[in-house]
């Protein structure tokens, strides 16, 4: 009974310790500003957390989400400043590129029969190049030399940087920034969508057991592809949040986003000991290692630590999936 | 040949917890004899054989090998006294990525006192030795995994055999190959008892066992049911000795059907195979029963549209029914409970609930959404109708007996009203209890749907249905009403006597 406790709230109750310890140790920790700044800082991370929980629940993993949101920045960059072209225009640009390469790693997921981890290094590695074809490699704003010479005169519209820099008034003025709405409405979307949809148990059905799913009439081959679509466009949406709050298309950019993704996706699984991918660990994954992070920043700990305070997190996340719970031995 | 046997089992008892699988096993087996085990599923031949291979200690018995005692405690220690399996998967047995050579001395290469460099003209030389001494004319150089699976097969084989074996044990042999690949499997397996080694060979294709066979022993529940040496083989007493008759059965009152429900016409399932032409009523159980391997599960698909038929028609209500997917099939009221719940049926993340609903969640949502007060009433009215012993509709079927995660797999197939009903060995693991309330269910359900079971038990078949088909050979070769039944002529059809004759 108290390791089902454990097992259950066990992280939740390491989340409201840590909030408790940063609040009386670190000046300034509990604060709606504070709040919203963690909120902020993993946006874009928890976007991309939600949309490979989508490739977990049917038993895959996208590894290319990461340089799925880069390649979005820079044709979000590309189209404003290259090709001068509007807002909205830059965003369904995005949008498609991340259905066409959800499309593409569900295909060859699903009927090339690449393994899900070979199939998306392999797409991570391509648009990691291909992003930088376009501009020879060189990191896109207003005034730069293209590689025909001529000098790129376009710029970010103030309607795409409002969705990185405006904020929303709520009780206090200026105080919650697009990119926290965007996670936020995402985020009880896809919720509900895995929990509260048939499409979304069947997804469960085919992550737990693809076979009895299949007999039980699904199609086994569209989930699949699907779960590709949804995490491929989660992270372009991803990519649109950073180019917004850029305001520049930065080749060097984005390179935290897929393991921080990955990790909040992972530490998901601990709470409320689900012990299986789900949305609303997700996102308390993500907002964990915000939290986390934020303390440490505020108590003056070196940034380098970072990543290795963000490993612990997960490692001992895993452990309680795992190990605590027994799903594991199965 | 009869002379004193090599390898002696004596009294030989293993239990798991409570569950006692072997009984008191007694087995000899002689040089160069080959020694057919039969026994249907669950009749405790895998334990036997892992006791034997040294993979599980016993409980009470002895086992002597050429009069010395033999009690193994490790697979190796098994090896090196003399006592080789190739266990029934096929890929346990070789390196698939390494070559032929290299897999036909592999024991060498990690046994003691192997040299710590590897010489690959010492192996090459050593594994000529062990093919020649075999017949085997496979290139030494091929990479395993390049091989067709009868030479894997050979190879595994042939590896075994670089132990000189007094003994080997060879478990399903033939099951995944094709008749002409089991043909020259089978002159390996002569050129074996030629050397005088003792053969035990497990198999249920009673055309294997025909042709192989100079004793033959069936086992059923844990014991001994029969032994077989006179000749000619007495092949029906055996398969009657395996599948057992119990006359004191729950016998059923058989019905007819007036209104035929589903028909095949012409059904060819398998290359080689006679087509398959039946016709099911409303109202009707019916049972196909035959041995494992004989194509149950083949049909079973086919009808069910995981599997497309090489050749033939089928209709449902007198309309071209052709299902391309198990989609397909619901949708045309075909529904199948799968054979081995726990590979085909049950969603291990999801709850009882969860899993009855599974196949039916769009009649259950609304706009996509499940309705869950729905769903839990469907799931509340099933686990009453079949007497599923648990807490609630939300436990975990890990937390369920066999018996009763079979009957979770039944009630979500019988949340909905059906056309036809097929269900592939659905007594399989299941206690007998169980076995009788899903039996008790499936009839008194059976008004305005065909129902069809596939058992390989003849039992189940007498207690569950109304007529009987029997399979053999890929195709439908006796057909009983469940009345009167001549139970030596079910049994002779189930042995394949008639259709095809001894070697």
């Amino acid at each position: 009974m108290l390791r089902d406790h454990a097992i259950r709230y066990g992280f939740i109750v390491l989340l409201v310790g840590l909030i408790a310890y940063f609040a009386v140790a670190a000046d300034g920790f509990v604060s709606p500003q504070s709040a919203v700044f963690i909120f902020q800082s993993v946006a874009i991370t928890g976007v991309l957390a939600l949309g490979v929980t989508a490739t977990l629940v049917v038993g895959g993993f996208d590894l290319s989400i990461g340089s799925v949101a880069t390649s979005a920045m820079m044709a979000a960059s590309y189209a404003m400043v290259v090709l001068e072209q509007n807002a909205i225009v830059a965003v369904i640009a995005c949008l498609v590129i991340g259905v066409i390469v959800g499309l593409i790693n569900g295909w060859l997921i699903v009927y090339m029969r690449v393994p899900d981890l070979l199939a998306t290094l392999g797409m991570m590695f391509l648009l990691l190049g291909l992003q930088r074809i376009p501009t020879e490699g060189r990191s896109i704003a207003t005034g730069m030399t293209m590689p025909d010479g001529s000098v790129a005169n376009g710029k970010f519209s103030e309607a795409f940087l409002a969705l990185g820099r405006h904020r929303i008034d709520f009780f206090i003025p200026n105080l919650i920034p697009v990119s926290v709405v965007v996670l936020v409405v995402l985020a009880v979307l896809i919720w509900f969508f895995l929990e509260y949809t048939r499409f979304g148990r069947m997804m469960y059905a085919v992550g737990s057991n693809e076979r009895a799913a299949e007999l039980a009439g699904a199609p086994v081959k569209a989930y699949k592809i699907w779960a590709y679509v949804i995490s491929g466009v989660f992270a372009s949406i991803g990519g649109i949040l950073l180019a917004a709050r850029l305001g520049r298309g930065d080749i060097a950019s984005g390179n935290n986003l897929l393991l921080d993704a990955v990790a909040a996706a992972l530490i998901g699984y601990a709470v409320l000991g689900a012990a299986k991918p789900n949305a609303f660990g997700t996102a308390v994954g993500a907002v964990f290692v915000g939290v986390l992070l934020q303390g440490l920043t505020m108590m003056n700990a070196p940034y380098y630590t970072q990543d290795f305070v963000k490993g612990a997190v997960l490692v001992v996340a895993l452990v309680f999936t795992f190990a605590l719970s027994g799903r594991g031995k199965r | 040949m009869g002379a004193d046997a090599v390898f002696r089992v004596e009294g030989l008892r293993k239990s798991f917890g409570q569950n006692e699988v072997l009984g008191g096993i007694s087995l000899e087996l002689h040089s160069g004899e080959v020694t057919v085990l039969m026994g249907a599923n669950g009749a405790g031949k895998s334990t036997l054989v892992k006791i034997v291979s040294g993979v599980y200690s016993h409980g009470a018995g002895s086992m002597q090998l050429a009069g010395k005692a033999f009690d193994p405690q490790t697979p190796a220690e098994a090896i090196r006294a003399g006592v080789v399996t190739v266990h029934q998967n096929i890929n346990d047995g070789v390196v698939a990525d390494l070559d032929v050579a290299t897999n036909l001395t592999l024991d060498r290469l990690s046994g003691k006192g192997a040299s710590m460099l590897f010489k690959p003209r010492n192996v090459r030389r050593e594994a000529r030795a062990v093919a020649d001494r075999m017949g085997l004319t496979i290139d030494l150089k091929a990479r395993v995994a390049d091989l067709a699976l009868a030479d894997r097969q050979m190879v595994a084989i042939a590896r075994a055999m670089a132990h000189e074996p007094k003994v080997l044990i060879l478990d399903e042999p033939t099951s995944s190959l094709s008749s002409a690949e089991a043909d020259r499997l089978f002159s390996l397996i002569d050129r074996l008892r030629g050397h005088g080694v003792a053969i035990l060979y497990i198999s249920h294709r009673m055309s294997d066992i025909r042709r192989l066979a100079d004793r033959i022993v069936s086992m059923r529940d844990g014991v001994i049911s029969g032994a077989f040496d006179k000749k000619p083989l007495d092949y029906e007493g055996a398969v009657n000795a395996m599948l057992g008759r119990k006359i004191h059965l729950d016998r059923v009152v058989a019905r007819s059907s007036a209104r035929a429900v589903f028909t095949a016409e012409a059904l060819r399932i398998a290359h080689g195979a006679k087509p398959i032409s039946m016709t099911l009523g409303t109202g009707e159980v019916v049972a196909i029963t035959g041995l494992v391997g004989v194509g149950k599960t083949a049909l079973a698909e086919t009808l069910f549209g995981v599997r497309r038929p090489l050749a033939g028609t089928m209709h449902m209500d007198g309309k071209p029914y052709a299902p391309g997917s198990a989609r397909e099939a619901i949708a045309a009221g075909v529904f199948l409970v799968a054979k081995d719940r726990a590979a085909s049926g049950i969603v291990g993340d999801f709850n009882i609930e969860r899993n009855i609903s599974l196949p039916f969640l769009k009649r259950m949502s609304g706009f996509g959404v499940i309705k869950k007060r729905a769903e839990r009433a469907v799931a509340r009215r099933q686990i009453d109708e079949l007497g599923i012993v648990c807490r609630s509709e939300k436990d975990e079927l890990s937390a369920l007996s066999g018996g009763n995660q079979q009957k979770v797999m039944v009630a979500r197939w019988m949340s909905q009203a059906s056309r036809l009903f097929i269900l592939d060995e659905p007594f399989q693991g299941v206690d007998i209890s169980a076995r009788r309330d899903i039996a008790a269910k499936l009839r008194a359900s059976a008004d305005g749907r065909a129902t069809l079971i596939f058992v390989t038990e003849i039992d189940e078949a007498l207690e569950t249905a109304d007529r009987i088909l029997v399979m053999s050979e890929q195709t439908i070769v006796g057909e009983h009403r469940n009345a009167d039944i001549d139970l030596d002529r079910l049994l002779a059809e189930v042995a394949g006597g008639p259709l095809n004759s001894a070697p």
